[in-house]
């Protein structure tokens, strides 16, 4: 027992390199009499112990330096006090390689804290990859712990929580490790549309690691502190001879402003963590269950004068699509999901007298609300997870159709366009959509059209449903023919106005903007008991 | 009220009781408009009129228009077309684009909207062609009345220097050292001499405190030539300026007067409008604290001989310096309805728009001059979009994406021309609102002026409310010792907020911790959810860490049933309130005083913003936990701002006076931003080389836009 004692302080009391080799050697030749001697019991309180400590004091101290938190602190703030349970504390590593069998090299619990807890009372699962223990490195055993609390989690039905601080693959294990990261990739698939899975970017993660967050619903990213990338800028150097830091290749406003690939990005790590738990409650816990309903105050009958004034007259004057939300969800609460990216559509979650809905709106004040390749993947992708998990979706219409130009034809606009088409089609989730001024076009029909299945369309005073704007029409209906203003006059006095498209029943009312909170709030109870089902199918062929 | 539907029998019956009453004002306290629009039916009045003007003071006049069953048309710019004043009206008519020269000071646009409205009288409010006696004669060419004073007072009154003339033939003590138009800054500099600084430079056109500068040297007076020539340029297109001997600390206190076509004229008590912030009103009362009643009488029977003198008819307000010793002097003739009419209405209980369209329709006035009371007390606090942090006030803009005035609560007013929507522009005016408040004393009315602004909820636009919170409760507003010299003289070095003393520390910290609190317990009931963890909200016990103006304190909440005891720095607070957390406003009792709070901003990081005493508080509320991981996040510094200058509002780029490569002293002039017709001149704070120039003139640009970028 005390030459167990004397190597394991040694090691956290940073004793020199010698004592370290003397004691391993020691514990070698008496290992079954130190096990012998020490009583179970003091043998567990002495792992858990090692295991709270992760790495290391000191290497605590080097986390805390860089601005970053542990891997448990993360956790505690994370989930509700004294809720976290957690799951493997004494599996360790397997690696028999370059002396990494030394007991030295081993650490109870690996590099990742994994578990249960609640957030706001509501179960989720959480791993926490530890940075101090092998950089936070995945082995087969950190890869089996992350497994472990997945299938759990699918089989009870709550979501898992990654909270991502790691420098790859242990090296040391070679393909066990690869072999790993396939295993978490299968069961994100797996989990995909069944629980929601949420990633929070911590750290470092870099190479085959990333593909873990990209399949996830949701990647969030610490701001500074935290980076995704295939490959490192030194391998870009040796590469594409391109110069580029870390955090230009793929730090926090690279992915949340450029790439897409991050939905958010926080100030630091206690904000993120805060932010998630709220960001939680707007999530069911799992495809089974309901959209979450939170106690509210703020009335669902509550008019919005603001609106009747908020769509300029001028058609071509741009206002913010956000106005509109913060003024009829509740409490002018919006998640909104990647404010930086593809900003000409506005996606993210709020509350209807309580209840979880998700936004997707036109905004004017970005290239006119047009739809392009970014802003349909960007809406497509949330429509789904949506859908997914049972939350209805409201549609704010203001836009004037897809983005001409060879870049976006080039890009493939009609593929990724088709996207959003596919995803607003598919959903069976109640569907409301609200036009606010215009409706232009194919994109029309892909804004959650009544053709597309919406169940509730409303129309402003100020919608007009068209197939273009009135100074296209007339160039075409009325090509080389003078008079050309008489025409769009008349063309405005019969298209740029809500009527043709609710005399035909595509809208079902025209309601006054101030007035659609209320409206709203009316439609989603009357929808709660919606029941809608695609046909049989293994699955849909969206074209990605 | 539906004041309208009492019969002329029962007005004269009303009226005499209310003369006989040994108490009017408790008479008057139970109606919640402060002024009675007593009209006589058989008084013949205008069929339609049309207000040449926008926002509260068009909504203003058009009410009492109602009142009056006369139809009302409002004139607006394409911006304002879906403004409140536009839906009051009966009719509406555009009269161009936004800019005021195009549209509101447009006398083609607006004589062609008369006459396609067919309307038979103009009401111009105040600004814009309210004093402009060209409007005046062609709307005189054309038939047409206008509700105002005629041509030839416009004209006498408009004159600096012909307004004194008259004064002084009328027996009205003027300011000594009076002088002449200035031609150019050096005359200006000679004049100045003379007189023996200070000095004040004003525009002659303008009214108000527009374009008006103090100089205490040459250089001084050389600026001020130069600003206030450029704005009464671009204010009144009439580049005339004004010097005269300028009168220390003195009160700015004036008389409203109402005169008929008859040569009938009355004197309606005083206002007191010191309270100033270079030389624009903010906070009006009447009576004065100041006036005795022999100095009121000497002052209205001189306003009223000024008035007769002119042959003035209508209400028109003559504005006097009253000095420490009750001297006053005259120093100009409003012709004009004054933004501050609304506490001469409620003291007198006149409705001053009605009266000035009897009078304009040519009827002899209904009061004597004994018949005019002094009832209770009134102070109107001029609420402004504008940051009271800088310089008391530079105006921003915005959309009010938020707004709810306090009109419930009793014995206040409040004027507006605005609605939850609406976009405060850089076009026009950024004022809100005029809030009044009224009561029997005038503890009385600062108490309910208090909780008006308490109440008053206003989001989107930066707004004067913490500055005007402040001034009502500050100890020498309450002693009545003001001066025009009162925001410099109490705020030395600008306006910087409510000063928390240690009480009021607690008071927000124990609120900002029960609202924390409150919305934590709220995010954990899950309405119909079974798969909730009960265990979270059995908790009654918290210990939080809170960050208020940088220094932290350790609280302990406990709660039961709606109430929190929080213990602060070793005392206990007790927190009561419905915690509502929809509502804007956050009424909570506070150890038993009820208090009303506003929470801006509520994030779920823990940042709080409260609205507390006026002042906007940003507290952080924090676990002890997650306050005590805090310590390891990074700093994150913020940017260097001595080298770069940004925009403090929005507004126009009106000059650039720098290029890359210049070099620049500490203090020179880099350019001149305009905004709300006020020219603001940006200087560098240090010694540097321009690295680049982000503006060029006539751009607009918005409030923290760079401007330009020192080495």
């Amino acid at each position: 027992m005390a030459t167990y004692t004397l190597v394991r302080s040694s090691r956290f009391l940073a004793g020199t390199v010698a004592t370290a080799v003397i004691g391993s050697r020691l514990l070698h030749n008496s290992r079954w009499y130190s096990i012998s001697h020490l009583s179970v019991q003091d043998r567990i309180e002495e792992k858990r112990r090692a295991a709270l400590v992760g790495g290391g004091q000191k290497r605590i101290d080097a986390q805390h330096k860089r601005g970053k938190l542990t891997a448990r602190e993360r956790i505690d703030l994370l989930m509700d006090p004294e809720s976290f349970v957690e799951y493997d504390m004494f599996v360790e590593h397997r690696c028999a390689d370059f002396g990494m069998e030394a007991d030295h090299n081993k650490y109870p619990g690996d590099s990742v804290v994994t578990g249960q807890g609640r957030i706001n009372g509501r179960l989720a699962y959480v791993f926490s990859q530890d940075f101090t223990v092998f950089g936070g490195s995945l082995s087969g055993a950190h890869a089996q712990k992350i497994c472990k609390i997945m299938d759990q989690a699918m089989m009870v039905g709550a979501p898992v929580i990654g909270l991502n601080d790691s420098g790859g693959a242990r090296i040391q294990e070679g393909v066990e490790s690869l072999a790993g990261y396939a295993d978490i990739f299968l069961r994100n698939v797996m989990a995909s549309g069944v629980v929601p899975q949420i990633s929070l970017i911590m750290g470092p993660c870099a190479g085959g690691a990333v593909y873990s967050p990209a399949l996830t619903d949701f990647t969030f990213m610490v701001k500074d502190t935290s980076y995704l990338f295939i490959t490192g800028p030194d391998v870009v150097k040796s590469v594409t001879n391109e110069d580029v830091t870390q955090e230009e290749l793929g730090g926090a406003r690279t992915h949340t402003a450029v790439s897409g690939v991050a939905h958010r990005a926080f100030e630091n790590d206690v904000d993120a963590l805060l932010n998630l738990r709220n960001f939680f409650n707007f999530l069911p816990l799992s495809n089974k269950d309901p959209a979450p309903v939170t106690e509210c105050h703020d009335p669902s009958d509550r008019l919005v004068p603001g609106l009747d004034t908020l769509v300029p007259f001028e058609s071509t004057k741009a206002y913010d699509m956000l106005d509109i939300i913060h003024g009829i969800v509740d409490e002018r609460d919006f998640f909104e999901i990647m404010p930086n990216y593809a900003k000409n559509i506005v996606v993210g979650f709020a509350r209807m007298n309580g209840r979880t809905v998700g936004i997707v709106g036109n905004q004017p004040k970005v290239a006119s609300g047009c739809l392009d390749i970014n802003s349909s993947v960007k809406g497509a992708r949330f429509v789904r997870f949506c859908d997914a998990f049972n939350i209805p979706i409201i549609t704010f219409v203001d836009v004037p159709g897809f983005l001409p130009g060879t870049a976006q034809e080039y890009g493939g606009i009609i593929r990724h366009g088709a996207k959003l088409l596919f995803a607003f089609a598919e959903a069976t989730v109640p569907k409301i959509t609200v036009i606010t001024r215009k409706a232009y076009g194919g994109a029309y029909d892909v804004m959650s059209s009544k053709h597309l299945r919406g169940d509730v369309n409303y129309a402003w005073p100020s919608a007009e449903v068209a197939v273009m704007g009135a100074k296209g029409a007339v160039q075409i209906i009325f090509r080389g023919k003078e008079n050309q203003a008489e025409a769009e006059a008349e063309y405005v006095e019969t298209f740029a106005n809500p009527f043709p498209a609710a005399v035909r029943g595509f809208v079902d009312d025209i309601i006054q903007p101030s007035t659609t909170r209320k409206r709203i709030c009316r439609d989603l109870e009357v929808l709660a008991s919606k029941k809608q089902t695609n046909p049989w199918k293994k699955h849909a062929n969206i074209p990605l | 009220m539906a004041a309208y539907t009492i019969t002329p029998t029962f007005q004269r019956v009303l009226h005499a009781v209310k003369r006989a009453t040994l108490h009017p004002r408790c008479w008057l306290l139970n109606f919640r408009a402060q002024y009675v629009t007593t009209h006589d039916w058989n008084e013949k009045t205008f069929d339609k009129i049309l207000i040449a003007n926008r926002g509260e003071i068009a909504c203003r006049v058009i009410k009492t228009c109602k009142k009056m069953d006369i139809r009302t048309v409002a004139v607006h710019s394409d911006v304002d077309s879906s403004s409140v004043h536009v839906k009051m009206a009966d009719e509406a008519v555009c009269v161009g684009p936004a800019p005021t020269s195009k549209s509101y000071l447009n006398m083609d646009a607006i004589m062609d909207a008369i006459r396609q409205t067919g309307a038979q009288a103009v009401h111009p409010g105040y600004g814009f062609l309210s004093e402009n006696k060209e409007f005046a004669r062609r709307l005189a060419a054309e038939g047409v009345t206008f509700i105002g004073p005629d041509t030839h007072a416009i004209q006498a009154m408009g004159d600096k220097i012909e307004s004194k003339l008259i004064a002084k033939a009328a027996r009205v003590n003027t300011i000594p050292g009076f002088d002449g138009v200035v031609k150019d800054a050096e005359e200006a500099v000679k004049i100045a001499r003379e007189l023996g600084y200070p000095v004040m430079i004003k525009a002659s056109a303008g009214g108000g405190g527009k374009g008006m500068r103090i100089a205490w040297s040459d250089d001084e007076t050389r600026e001020g030539f130069r600003f206030s020539s450029q704005e009464a340029a671009s204010s009144f297109g009439d580049d005339r300026l004004l010097i005269e001997k300028y009168i220390d600390n003195p009160r700015h206190i004036e008389i409203q007067v109402l005169a008929d076509k008859h040569g009938n004229a009355l004197w309606l008590n005083e206002r007191e409008c010191s309270i100033q912030r270079r030389n624009q009103k903010v906070v009006e009362e009447a009576p004065s604290t100041f006036l005795d009643p022999a100095t009121r009488r000497a002052m209205g029977e001189q306003a009223v001989s000024l008035a007769k003198a002119v042959q003035y008819s209508s209400a028109g307000t003559v504005e006097f310096l009253v000095d420490s010793k009750k001297n006053f002097y005259f120093l100009e003739m409003n012709t004009r309805l004054q933004v501050e009419h609304p506490i001469t209405e409620c003291i007198t209980g006149l409705d001053l728009v009605q009266q000035m369209i009897r009078i304009a329709k040519g009827y002899k006035l209904q009061h004597k001059q004994e018949d005019i009371p002094i009832n209770g007390w009134a102070i109107e606090s001029r609420v402004y979009a504008e940051d009271p942090y800088k310089s008391f006030g530079l105006p921003s803009i915005g959309r009010l994406s938020q707004y709810e005035e306090p009109v419930r609560l009793s014995g206040v007013r409040v004027d507006s021309g605005i609605q939850e929507g609406s976009d405060i522009s850089i076009y026009y005016d950024p004022m809100i609102s005029k809030l009044v408040a009224y009561g029997a004393s005038r503890a009385d009315a600062l108490k309910k002026m208090e909780a008006a602004l308490d109440n008053y909820v206003i989001r989107g636009v930066t707004h004067n409310i913490p500055l005007l919170r402040e001034i009502i409760v500050h100890p020498r507003f309450v002693a009545g010792d003001i001066s025009t010299n009162f925001l410099p003289e109490v705020y030395p070095d600008g306006f910087k907020g409510h000063p928390l003393s240690a009480g009021d520390r607690r008071e927000l910290l124990a609120a900002a911790a029960a609202l924390h609190i409150a919305a934590q317990l709220r995010s954990q009931r899950f309405l119909g959810e079974q798969r909730v963890s009960a265990a979270a909200q059995e908790r009654r016990h918290w210990e939080l860490c809170l960050e208020l103006e940088k220094s932290v304190h350790m609280l302990a909440v406990s709660h039961s049933r709606g109430t929190y005891t929080v213990e602060v720095d070793g005392e206990k607070v007790e927190v009561s309130g419905e915690w509502n957390l929809a509502s804007a406003l956050l009424p909570l009792s506070i150890n038993g005083s009820h208090k009303v709070l506003q929470c801006l901003t509520r994030s779920p990081a823990g940042d709080i913003s409260l609205q507390y005493l006026g002042t906007t508080f940003k507290v952080r509320v924090l676990s002890v936990l997650a306050a005590s991981l805090s310590k390891h996040m990074p700093e994150k510094l913020p940017e260097d701002t001595s080298s770069i200058l940004r925009s403090p509002m929005p507004g126009t780029v009106v000059g650039v006076a720098v290029k890359p490569g210049d070099t620049v002293a500490v203090g020179q002039e880099i350019c001149v931003i305009e905004a709300m017709k006020m020219q603001n001149s940006m200087t560098a704070a240090k010694t540097a080389k321009v690295k680049s120039v982000h503006c060029k003139t006539g751009e607009t640009v918005g409030e923290g836009d760079l401007l330009v970028e020192l080495e």
